[in-house]
């Protein structure tokens, strides 16, 4: 069997709507959250490169390169305001965070 | 191959600010003061700068930086707005950050960051410029939200808006990907051409994506779950700098993306925005309704008013564009007013948030309660004020495409919010005093004594700003 653009594409959708599930199903931590923005990232990165190769051009690649590099940034960041977040309520399950509704 | 000095002059704006946060973030590290001015006074100098070197051009369109970034009226119209946004927001925070005792001078740093990425998505000319405009700009405002460290109101939401943005960004580059794969280009431009022969399943699925993850960064409905709490949460200069400047770029940039990406795909985009335009008014308009936080009130407000100046865009033409921008520059200045307002609210030194603490203001503080009763007045779109004019440049060009219905459910519901908008008005006027507010200082005063003039004397000279936001949506087209 040949491995065409289509597997590709369909490998980075089953990816997506994991990473998706991941967020919206997830209700033990926000660690799960953060791992799950990174699975998205990746199928994306995947489509790109799958797209990259198959049109022979390579935009697609660089661009899923700075997403590599931003994705780095925004982990860093949202540990660092995780952490913010434990130090004032000594926890970091979804449940507790409540304090504002409606 | 454009030579060097003409790409720098087109982008001298873009430059002045990074440049300048760099040197900040040097001066400030070395200097080690706290409760230290000079580098928010830098900063307010930098972006006023950034705005003055917009003024001379030496021609009025270009594109530059291998087509990644593209230079003409309608872009320097918006980056005008979100300048003045980010410098309104950076004045009015000094008293406030001081008080809480957060004055970092990390706090300038960060806006001229996060206005640089602003101004980098307004200029954006392919997906790539527009994820990395869009990164920017939110990276430094996830850090702003939470700027206030040692509260648990504040770092909740940072971790809301981080999560949902980053959610957010995560289905908008999804929908990118697609777009690149089926148009075979980035460019906007290269992708309208692409998409002559009548559009893919493949991009239309791209190009649902890419609005979703748009509309989390304009807080339309169905993804304006993070306005309220972000919006109570954050320290007040921040939610201001959320609801003037973050909003100004992220609808330029859907502007300009449907406009110059996808003109062949007017069916699917049309619809989409029009779906989300009445749900972002009705939202905004029923939201509204029960809250007490006066922060909380403005979110579902500023939901309601994306959702008008959407109408305008959903007409899809030039009227429409025109539309959009006066819209954007009206609410801009009473967003401005409202928080300056909401900043002097200030009772034995500590910050109040509650409507119940406006009561009776018009017998302590009579200009106070007059400023914030028009900006409520303008915001509710009662006429002769400018929140009336722009509600109806939008509904104008509505009417001239036949979105007959659209334009009268918007009009249904500016009555709805205006019950919301008055009940501010009437707990001033009406309700016995409370404790009165402590005494202002200039920067708050002049704030809202401008604001005030512009609300209540647009309809004297409305010339120049039409004029400059007509020339802006030429541009486009």
């Amino acid at each position: 069997m040949d491995i065409g653009l289509t597997h590709y594409l369909i490998v980075a959708a089953i990816l997506f709507t994991i990473g998706i599930a991941g967020i919206i199903l997830n209700r033990k931590n926000i660690i799960v959250i953060l791992m799950s923005v990174e699975l998205i990232l990746l199928a994306v990165n995947i489509n790109l490169v799958a797209f990259s190769s198959f049109l022979g051009d390579l935009t697609g690649q660089v661009f899923s390169l700075f997403i590599l590099t931003v994705a780095a940034a925004e982990a860093a960041i949202g540990l660092a305001i995780l952490v913010t977040y434990y130090r004032n309520r000594g926890s970091i399950a979804v449940e507790d965070i409540n304090l504002m509704k409606g | 191959m454009t030579p060097l000095s003409f790409a720098l002059a087109h982008s001298l704006p873009e430059i002045v600010l990074a440049v300048g946060a760099l040197a900040l973030l040097m001066l400030g590290a070395l200097r080690k003061l706290t409760g230290d001015w000079i580098i928010s006074e830098c900063a307010i100098v930098l972006l006023g700068l950034a705005a003055l070197s917009m003024l001379f051009q030496v021609q009025s369109s270009a594109v530059i930086w291998d087509g990644a970034f593209i230079d003409d009226s309608f872009g320097r119209f918006m980056k005008l707005l979100a300048l003045c946004g980010a410098l309104v927001s950076l004045l009015l925070s000094r008293e406030f950050m001081a008080r809480e005792g957060i004055d970092f001078f990390e706090f300038p740093v960060l806006i001229l960051l996060a206005t640089l990425g602003m101004l980098m998505l307004i200029s954006a000319q392919s997906l790539i410029a527009l994820y990395l405009g869009l990164e920017l700009m939110s990276l430094a405002l996830y850090v702003i939200a939470a700027f206030h460290r040692d509260n648990l109101r504040a770092s909740e939401a940072g971790l809301k808006y981080f999560v949902l943005g980053a959610l957010s960004s995560g289905m908008m580059l999804y929908g990118a990907s697609l777009i690149y794969g089926f148009a075979g280009t980035v460019s906007f431009t290269g992708i309208g051409e692409a998409l002559r022969g009548g559009p893919s399943i493949g991009i239309v699925f791209g190009l649902v994506f890419l609005m979703a993850g748009l509309a989390f960064k304009m807080s339309v409905v169905p993804f304006h779950m993070w306005t309220p709490d972000v919006y109570e949460g954050a320290p007040t200069p921040v939610t201001a700098f959320f609801a003037s400047a973050a909003k100004m770029a992220a609808v330029a940039i859907t502007v300009r993306i449907v406009i110059t990406a996808f003109p062949g795909m007017k069916v699917q985009w049309q619809q989409i925005v029009v779906f989300i335009s009445i749900l972002s008014m009705a939202v905004g308009a029923f939201g509204a309704i029960g809250q007490t936080n006066i922060k909380r009130l403005m979110a579902y407000s500023s939901i309601g008013h994306m959702g008008f100046a959407l109408v305008g865009l959903s007409a899809g033409t030039q009227q429409g564009v025109l539309g959009v921008l006066v819209y954007l520059a009206i609410y801009l200045v009473m967003t401005l007013g409202t928080f300056a307002a909401i900043l002097s609210m200030r009772i034995g030194n500590r910050y109040v948030e509650n409507i119940g603490d406006l009561a009776g203001l018009s017998r302590n503080n009579k200009l106070l309660a007059f400023v914030l009763a028009m900006m409520m007045f303008s915001l509710a779109g009662i006429p002769p004020l400018a929140g009336f004019f722009a509600k109806w440049y939008v509904f104008v060009a509505a009417i001239q495409s036949n979105l007959y219905w659209l334009a009268v459910i918007g009009m249904l519901a500016s009555v709805v919010s205006a019950f919301y908008y008055l009940r501010v008005v009437k707990i001033m006027y009406l309700d016995e005093p409370a404790r009165p507010f402590d005494r202002v200082n200039w920067e708050v005063t002049a704030v809202m004594a401008l604001g005030g003039l512009f609300v209540v004397l647009f309809w004297v000279y409305p010339g120049p700003l039409v004029e400059a936001a007509s020339a802006a949506a030429k541009s486009l087209f």
